[in-house]
C-alpha cells in the first residue's frame, strides 16, 4: 500500500511538470508583456517614461532573459514557494493572493461534500426505483440542473435576494471582518454565508453525479453477484447495501476526477458573479491585465488542487477496492 | 420411481428457428433504420429534436422574425419593459396590439419607469416592412413577420440600456450562440478522430503519450483555462477573428472526451472477428476502416459530439458574460447576458436576464436528443 | 422417497411490448429427496427461467401465471407453495438460499469481486442460522475444507480474482451448501470449465449430496454429464416438457421424436467410421458448378500442404507501464510446436482453454507473428514450398485466398452493419473477382452451399439464429475457393442440434471441394468425428499427435489420458471414473510422472512410438 501511495506521488510528477509548461506558455502567448503595456498606459496619459528605469525594470524582472531561462526561474521559484511577483499590485504574488487559495479551498472541499451529501441517496433511489415516477421527476430536475450554467444560476439567486431580501448575498463573510485575522468569530460568519456558492456551485456537478451514479448502479444491480447474493435470501434493502452499492463506492470516489474540475470552474466563476474574496475575481483581472505571474500563479494553483484531488481519490480507491490494493494495477 | 412420461403433443423441429412478426420486421433493417426505430421510442429526444430543429428555423429567419435590427437603437426608450401584446381593447376586439408608454423618472431611486398609456393603441402589422437588412448576404429587402404600428414601438422582452430591443437581439444572438457549437464540435470532432484514431490504429507508445496527454488536460479545470487562453486573443483582432478564436479556444480543450471514445470504440472493433475475418481476407487497411471501424462508431461519436454541443454553448456564454469571450458587434446570448453582470441593474431591469432562458432550452434539448442518440447507437445489443 | 419439491402445470411468461411470450408453459415435474434431477435443454428451452422461478429470482419481467411450486420441508415436515408466497418476503427468505440452494454457471462474475470469500460464504449462516460471526467464520472454513480448498484458512481471506476458476466454482458450493440445504439447483454448473475440472466439479457435488443428503436439481445442456450423475432426467423444449422419466428409460428407451433426434446428434467415441450424425434439423447443401470449377484437381505432388517447425511465441503480462518490475513475468503461450498437415485431411487440434491452441491458430493465419519458428505451404502445382511467415504486401495478399478462416462467435464474426448478400461478397470484392453478375451468382451458389435459402441475401445478421450464422460465416470462408481451412471452436458456441448440421456440413464441404482443414477445439468427442489426425496441446506444447484411433484407443501421455478419462459420454454403460479424476492435477506439467515430466532440467521432444504416433517425453 506504501509503495502504491509514492508510486501515485511519483506520478504526479511529470503531471505536474506538463501542466506548468502549458501554464507557462498560455502567460506568454499575448503579444508584449506587461511593462509593454504600462508604459502605453503612462505614455497615453503624457507622461513621460525614463527608458533607463524601463530597463531596470525589465532586468529586475527578467524579462529579458530568453523563454526558457524565464520558465526555469519561475518553475525553481514555485518550488521553493516564490511565484513570482505581481506587477499590477507591485507586491510578490504570495501576498497578493493571502487568504484567497485557502478560501477556494474551503469552497471547493465543501462544495463536494454538498455534491457527495445529496447526489448519494437521490442517485440510489433513482437506481432502485428505475421508471417509477420518482425517478423520472428526480431526473428532470437533475437534467435542468445540468444545463443550468453556474453563473446564470448565481444570478438569479442574486436577483432573488435582492428582490426579496433587499440584501446583498455576494462576498464570503461579513465585511467587518475582511482583512482581519482569523477568529472563530470570522470563520462562523465565513460558514454562514457559504451555503450561497456551495449550491450555486454545486448544482450542475451534482446533478451529474446522479446520471452517473445511478447509471453505474443500474449496471451493477444486473450484475450476476446480485443475484447469487439474492439467491442466499439477504433482504433486498440490505443486498443493495452490500454489494452494488459498495461497488458503486468505488465508483463514486473514482468519479472525484471528473467531478474536481467541474467544481473548480464552478468555483471560479461563481467567484467572480458573487464577488467572493476566493481566486477568482483575481484571476480574472490578472488574466485581463496580462499580471502575467499572478495570473499563472492562479491556473497552476488550480491544476494543482485538482491534480492532488485526483490522486487523494486514487489513495482512497486503493484502499476499498482490494483489486487495486492486491494487484497494484487498475482492473475493470 | 418415476413414470417415464412422453409428450403427446405435435412436434416440429424447426419452431424455435421461426421469427415471429416484430423480428419479422425487422429483417431488412438496416443499422441506421434500426437507430432511428429505437430513437423514436424516446419521446423526451424526439421531442427535444423538435424544439432544436424550431430553434435552428428561427436562428435562420432571425432578420425576418425580428421586428427590428440588432443595433436599431430608441434613445427615447432606454431600459423600456416588455410590453403585453392584447387582442381586446376594453371588451372590443381590435387584433393584436400593444399599449405605448409614458416615461417618468423615479427621482428617488433614478428607476427609469415606464406606464403603459391605455389610450395609446398600437395595432402591429405583420409581413410588414421595416428596418433594412441583407437576407443571408443575398440580396437587400425590409421586411419583416411583425413590426410595430408606424409611429409606435414594440419591444415584446423590453430594451437595454441603449433603448435596443431585446426580442430582436436575442433572435440575432441565437444565430451565433447556435453556431459557435456546431462549429466547435465540428472542429473538435475532426481533432478527436485523428487524435483518438492515431492513439487506437498505432497504439504502444504514441497511444501511452496520447492518453497522458488526455489525462493532463482533463484534469485542468476548464473555465479557468478557457479563460486565460481567451486573454490572449489580442485586443487589436477584429470581432470576427476573435470569433473563430474563441471556436477554436472551445474545440481545443473538448476534443479528448471524443478521441477517448473514438480509441476505446476502435480498441474494441478492432477486437470483433469480423474486422479480424476482413483482414485475413486480404482487405487494407483503407477497407477495414471504411467498411468496418467507421460505420460501428459513427453512431456512438455523434451522440456523444450531440452531447458536447451544450458544453461548448455554455463555455462561450460564460466567457462572453465575462467579458473575455465574443466583442460587440458580434452578438450572442453570453455577449447579451454580458449587460446583465451587475446586479444593481439587474434588481431594476430584471428582463435583462431574459437571454437565459434559451440557453437553458438549448442545453436541455441537447441533453436530451444526446441521451436518446446514445441509446440508440448500438441497436445490436 | 418422498418428493420435496413438486410442481404442477407451471406457466411462467415473459412481457414482450404489449404481449406476453410464454417461456416455460404448463410444465409439471418433481424432485425425489436425496436424488438426482437433471433438467435438459437447450438454449431458450425455458430450464433456467423454472429454476428461477423456484428460487422466486425471475427477472422483473417475468410472472408465473399458472400452475404450482410446492416445497415440503424433509427437515421439520413444514410444506410451503412457493408460487403464492411473497418473493422479498420473510417466508421466502428462509427458503432461498437456507433450504434451497442454487449455484450458477460463471463462477468468475457470480462472487462479488470486492468481498472476502470468507464473508460471501458466512453471510448464509448469518442469515439462516442462529450463529455468531466468529462461529459463521468457522463453519465456513469447514465448509471450504470439504469442498476442497487446499488451504482453507487462508482461503477464507482471499478475495475471488485471486482463485483460479475451479476454485472459484467450489467457493460457489460451499456458499451454497454451507446451510445444508434440502435442495440444491445447479444451474449449467460445469458448462464454463475445462472437462478435467468438470468431472472433479460434478463429483464434489454428487460427494456432498451424499453426504447432506440432498436433492440436487442439475440443469445442463450436456447429456453426457446427465448420463453420470441423473437419476432422473426431464427433457425439456420450447418451453415444454418433450419427456421425463428415470435415467434408464430416458437412455435406453428415448421415445420422443425431439430425444430420438438430439441422440443421434451427438458424437460419441463408437462412432463407425463412416458412420453419420443425424442433425435434428436437417439442411439441404449443395455444391454447384461455380465453386465446383476447379476442384477436381491435378496431379498432388507433395502430400504435405503446410509444415510447422518449432512456432514459439511468449506475451509479457504488462503491469504497469512504468513501475512494473523490469522482469515481468513472460508467459509462454506456445512453444516449440511443430507438426505436418497433409493434404486433403483434417488435422484436430484439442486442448483445454489457455492452452494455446488459438494462439497458434492467429500464427499460422498471420494474424499474430511467432517469435520464433516456421511455416511452409506446400501449392499443389509444385514442390516449392512458400515461407508463409515471410509474405509481405502482394504475395500475402494473393497467398490470403488459399487459406481461409471460420470463426468461433458467429455473432461477433459477422458485421451486424452489412446484408448477407455484402458480407459473402465482400472477399470477392477484395480480391476483384468477377463482374456484380458473376458476384451475384456466386454468392447466391455459396448461400445454397451452406443449406440457406438465397432469397435471404438482402437481410442483415440480426435477423438469423447462431446455426445460421455459423453456415454464412462458411460460406464467407469459401468465397475465395481456398484449398485450406482453419476452423477454430466453430461448434463451441452452437447448441447440440445445431453442432451436428454444422459438423456434417463442414465433413461434406471437405471431401466435395477437396479441402485442408485444421479444426480447434476443446471438445473430443466433436474432434473423434471430424478429425483425421489429432494433435493434443497442453500448457503451450504439443503433448501428442497420432492418427484418430491410435489416440482415441492409445493414449499414451498422462495429460491425454487425464483428458479423455474425464469426458462424460452420454451412456450409461460408460460411466466416468470420478475417483482418478478428482485425484488428478492433469493439466499441471509438474505433476506429470517421469518421464514425460516436464521442468526446468528436462529436455523433452516428441518421440515416435509407432508410426505417425508421437509423444512428448524424455529422449
Amino acid at each position: 500500500m506504501a509503495g502504491y501511495i509514492l508510486k501515485r506521488l511519483f506520478f504526479m510528477i511529470p503531471t505536474l511538470f506538463v501542466i506548468s509548461v502549458l501554464v507557462f506558455v498560455i502567460i506568454q502567448l499575448p503579444p508584449g508583456d506587461y511593462l509593454e503595456t504600462y508604459i502605453a498606459e503612462l505614455e497615453s496619459q503624457g507622461e513621460s517614461v525614463d527608458p533607463d528605469r524601463v530597463n531596470f525594470l525589465r532586468a529586475e524582472y527578467g524579462l529579458d532573459k530568453p523563454i526558457y531561462e524565464q520558465y526555469f526561474v519561475w518553475a525553481s521559484g514555485m518550488l521553493v514557494g516564490d511565484y513570482g511577483y505581481s506587477f499590477e499590485y507591485g507586491l510578490p504574488v504570495n501576498e497578493v493572493i493571502g487568504d484567497r487559495l485557502f478560501l477556494t479551498i474551503i469552497i471547493s472541499v465543501v462544495t463536494i461534500i454538498f455534491t457527495w451529501a445529496i447526489a448519494f441517496p437521490i442517485g440510489i433511489y433513482s437506481a432502485t426505483h428505475q421508471y417509477s415516477w420518482g425517478d423520472y421527476g428526480l431526473s428532470f430536475i437533475g437534467f435542468i440542473g445540468l444545463a443550468t450554467p453556474n453563473f446564470l444560476l448565481a444570478l438569479v439567486m442574486l436577483y432573488l435576494a435582492n428582490v426579496y431580501f433587499g440584501t446583498s448575498i455576494g462576498g464570503l463573510m461579513d465585511p467587518a471582518y475582511i482583512d482581519q485575522p482569523w477568529r472563530i468569530d470570522k470563520f462562523l460568519s465565513v460558514l454562514e454565508h457559504l451555503w450561497i456558492p456551495v449550491v450555486v456551485i454545486g448544482t450542475s456537478g451534482t446533478a451529474g453525479m446522479i446520471r452517473r451514479l445511478r447509471a453505474n448502479l443500474l449496471d451493477e444491480l444486473q450484475k450476476q453477484y446480485v443475484v447469487t447474493a439474492r439467491a442466499k435470501g439477504l433482504q433486498e434493502k440490505k443486498l443493495v447495501r452490500k454489494y452494488p452499492l459498495r461497488m458503486s463506492m468505488n465508483f463514486f470516489i473514482a468519479d472525484i476526477g471528473s467531478l474536481l474540475p467541474s467544481v473548480i470552474s464552478g468555483a471560479e466563476i461563481t467567484a467572480i458573479v458573487l464577488s467572493l474574496p476566493t481566486t477568482g475575481p483575481m484571476m480574472l483581472n490578472a488574466l485581463q491585465s496580462q499580471d502575467m505571474y499572478l495570473a499563472g500563479s492562479f491556473l497552476m494553483f488550480l491544476a494543482m488542487l485538482t491534480v492532488i484531488g485526483v490522486m487523494l481519490s486514487d489513495i482512497l480507491l486503493a484502499m476499498l477496492d482490494p483489486r487495486i490494493r492486491l494487484q497494484g494495477g487498475a482492473t475493470k | 420411481m418415476s413414470m417415464h412420461y412422453v409428450s403427446e403433443a405435435p412436434f416440429d423441429a424447426h419452431s424455435v428457428e421461426q421469427l415471429t412478426p416484430e423480428q419479422e420486421k425487422l429483417y431488412l433493417a438496416s443499422q441506421w433504420r434500426l437507430m432511428w426505430l429505437k430513437l423514436k421510442q424516446h419521446r423526451l429526444a424526439v421531442g427535444s429534436s423538435v424544439v432544436l430543429i424550431i430553434i435552428y428555423l428561427l436562428a435562420l429567419f432571425c432578420e425576418f422574425l425580428s421586428p427590428y435590427n440588432l443595433h436599431t437603437r430608441h434613445t427615447d426608450y432606454i431600459y423600456a419593459p416588455p410590453q403585453r401584446v392584447h387582442v381586446f381593447h376594453e371588451g372590443e376586439f381590435v387584433g393584436p396590439f400593444v399599449y405605448g408608454y409614458r416615461y417618468q423618472l423615479n427621482m428617488e431611486n433614478l428607476k427609469r419607469e415606464y406606464t403603459p398609456d391605455t389610450q395609446n393603441i398600437q395595432k402591429l402589422r405583420f409581413f410588414c416592412r421595416g428596418d433594412g437588412y441583407r437576407f443571408w448576404g443575398l440580396f437587400e429587402t425590409d421586411v419583416h413577420f411583425v413590426c410595430p404600428a408606424s409611429d409606435g414601438y414594440l419591444f415584446l422582452f423590453g430594451t437595454d440600456r441603449l433603448g435596443r430591443d431585446m426580442y430582436s437581439r436575442i433572435l440575432h444572438g441565437a444565430k451565433i450562440s447556435l453556431t459557435i457549437g456546431l462549429v466547435g464540435i465540428a472542429l473538435s470532432f475532426i481533432l478527436g478522430i485523428v487524435i483518438g484514431g492515431v492513439a487506437g490504429y498505432y497504439g504502444g507508445v504514441v497511444d501511452n503519450v496520447i492518453q497522458r496527454l488526455i489525462e493532463i488536460l482533463r484534469s485542468f479545470p476548464e473555465l479557468p483555462l478557457w479563460m486565460a487562453l481567451s486573454a490572449t486573443l489580442p485586443v487589436t483582432w477584429s470581432p470576427i477573428l476573435v470569433f473563430f478564436g474563441i471556436t477554436l479556444i472551445l474545440a481545443l480543450l473538448d476534443w479528448t472526451g471524443l478521441a477517448r471514445a473514438v480509441r476505446s470504440k476502435l480498441l474494441s472493433l478492432r477486437e470483433e472477428d469480423y474486422c479480424t475475418a476482413a483482414q485475413l481476407m486480404g482487405a487494407r487497411p483503407r477497407r477495414i476502416i471504411g467498411r468496418h471501424l467507421l460505420p460501428g462508431f459513427m453512431s456512438h461519436l455523434i451522440a456523444s459530439a450531440s452531447l458536447s454541443i451544450p458544453g461548448m454553448i455554455l463555455g462561450e456564454t460564460a466567457l462572453s458574460f465575462l467579458g473575455l469571450g465574443l466583442r460587440p458587434p458580434i452578438t450572442s446570448w453570453g455577449v447579451l447576458l454580458n449587460e446583465a453582470q451587475n446586479i444593481n441593474v439587474v434588481a431594476l431591469y430584471p428582463w435583462l436576464m431574459l437571454p437565459v432562458v434559451p440557453v437553458i432550452i438549448v442545453i436541455l434539448a441537447f441533453n436530451f436528443l444526446g441521451d436518446g442518440l446514445r441509446d440508440a447507437a448500438d441497436p445490436y445489443k | 422417497m418422498a418428493d420435496i419439491l413438486t410442481i404442477k402445470n407451471l406457466q411462467v411468461e415473459f412481457d414482450y411490448h404489449n404481449s406476453r411470450i410464454p417461456a416455460v408453459r404448463n410444465i409439471s415435474f418433481r424432485i425425489p429427496q436425496g436424488r438426482t434431477v437433471a433438467l435438459v435443454g437447450e438454449s431458450g428451452s425455458g430450464k433456467s427461467v423454472t429454476a428461477q422461478a423456484i428460487m422466486q429470482i425471475l427477472p422483473k419481467k417475468a410472472h408465473v401465471t399458472h400452475g404450482s411450486i410446492r416445497f415440503d420441508d424433509p427437515e421439520n415436515g413444514n410444506s410451503a407453495e412457493i408460487v403464492s408466497l411473497d418473493p422479498m418476503g420473510r417466508q421466502m427468505r428462509a427458503i432461498r438460499g437456507g433450504r434451497i440452494s442454487m449455484i450458477f454457471q460463471e463462477p468468475m462474475v457470480s462472487l462479488s469481486p470486492v468481498h472476502t470469500v470468507g464473508n460471501q460464504i458466512s453471510e448464509a449462516l448469518l442469515l439462516h442460522r442462529d450463529v455468531s460471526k466468529s462461529e459463521a467464520m468457522r463453519l465456513s472454513q469447514d465448509m471450504l475444507d470439504r469442498v476442497g480448498f487446499p488451504d482453507p484458512k487462508r482461503a477464507i481471506n482471499t478475495y475471488p480474482f485471486e482463485l483460479s476458476g475451479g476454485l472459484r466454482q467450489r467457493a460457489m458450493i460451499a456458499c451454497a451448501l454451507v446451510c445444508r440445504p434440502a435442495i440444491l439447483i445447479a444451474d449449467e454448473p460445469t458448462t464454463a470449465l475445462d472437462v478435467t475440472i468438470q468431472a472433479q466439479i460434478l463429483k464434489l457435488i454428487s460427494d456432498m449430496q451424499r453426504e447432506l443428503n440432498m436433492a440436487v436439481l442439475l440443469i445442463t445442456h450436456d447429456l453426457g454429464v446427465v448420463a453420470n450423475v441423473a437419476d432422473e432426467v426431464v427433457v425439456m423444449y420450447h418451453g415444454q416438457i418433450m419427456e421425463s422419466g428415470m435415467i434408464e428409460d430416458i437412455y435406453r428407451n428415448p421415445s420422443h421424436p425431439y430425444l430420438k433426434a438430439l441422440m443421434k446428434a451427438i458424437p460419441h467415441f463408437d462412432m463407425k467410421p463412416d458412420e453419420r450424425l443425424t442433425p435434428v434439423r436437417h439442411i439441404e447443401s449443395s455444391v454447384g458448378e461455380l465453386l465446383r470449377i476447379d476442384v477436381d484437381r491435378e496431379l498432388q505432388a507433395n502430400p504435405v500442404h503446410l509444415e510447422v517447425r518449432d512456432i514459439s511465441k511468449s506475451f509479457r503480462i504488462k503491469k504497469n507501464p512504468i513501475f512494473g518490475k523490469s522482469a515481468a513475468p513472460e508467459i509462454k503461450a506456445v512453444s516449440g510446436i511443430g507438426f505436418d498437415v497433409y493434404r486433403g485431411e483434417c488435422f484436430g487440434l484439442v486442448g483445454e482453454s489457455g492452452c494455446g491452441k488459438t494462439t497458434l491458430s492467429k500464427i499460422l493465419m498471420k494474424a499474430l507473428s511467432p517469435d520464433e519458428g516456421n511455416i511452409v505451404y506446400y501449392d499443389k502445382t509444385g514442390q516449392q514450398g512458400v515461407d508463409v511467415l515471410a509474405l509481405e504486401g502482394d504475395e500475402l495478399f494473393k497467398f490470403r485466398r488459399k487459406m481461409q478462416f471460420i470463426f468461433q462467435d458467429p455473432f461477433s464474426s459477422l458485421n451486424p452493419r452489412m446484408t448477407v448478400f455484402d458480407i459473402i461478397r465482400e472477399p470477392l470484392l477484395i480480391h476483384e473477382i468477377g463482374d456484380l453478375d458473376y458476384q451475384r451468382e456466386f454468392v447466391k451458389e455459396l448461400v445454397r452451399v451452406v443449406g440457406l435459402d438465397p432469397r435471404f441475401l438482402n437481410r442483415y445478421p440480426h435477423s438469423f439464429s447462431g446455426g445460421q450464422r455459423q453456415r454464412l460465416g462458411i460460406a464467407r470462408a469459401l468465397a475465395l475457393k481456398p484449398d485450406f481451412v482453419i476452423c477454430d471452436e466453430p461448434v463451441s458456441a452452437l447448441d447440440v442440434s445445431i453442432q451436428a448440421q454444422i459438423l456434417n456440413l463442414l465433413k461434406d464441404l471437405r471431401k466435395e471441394l477437396g479441402l485442408t482443414t485444421i479444426f480447434i477445439t476443446h471438445n473430443l468427442a466433436v474432434v473423434n468425428y471430424i478429425a483425421d489426425r489429432v494433435g493434443v496441446m497442453c500448457r503451450g506444447r504439443l503433448v501428442e499427435i497420432a492418427d484418430r484411433d491410435s489416440l482415441f484407443e492409445n493414449p499414451v501421455h498422462p495429460y491425454t489420458q487425464a483428458l479423455l478419462g474425464a469426458v462424460p459420454h452420454p451412456d450409461l454403460a460408460k460411466p466416468l471414473d470420478f475417483d482418478s479424476a478428482l485425484e488428478s492435477q492433469a493439466s499441471d506439467p509438474a505433476s506429470w510422472s517421469a518421464p514425460f515430466r516436464c521442468d526446468e532440467s528436462a529436455s523433452l521432444e516428441l518421440h515416435e512410438i509407432k508410426h505417425g504416433h508421437r509423444v512428448l517425453r524424455e529422449a
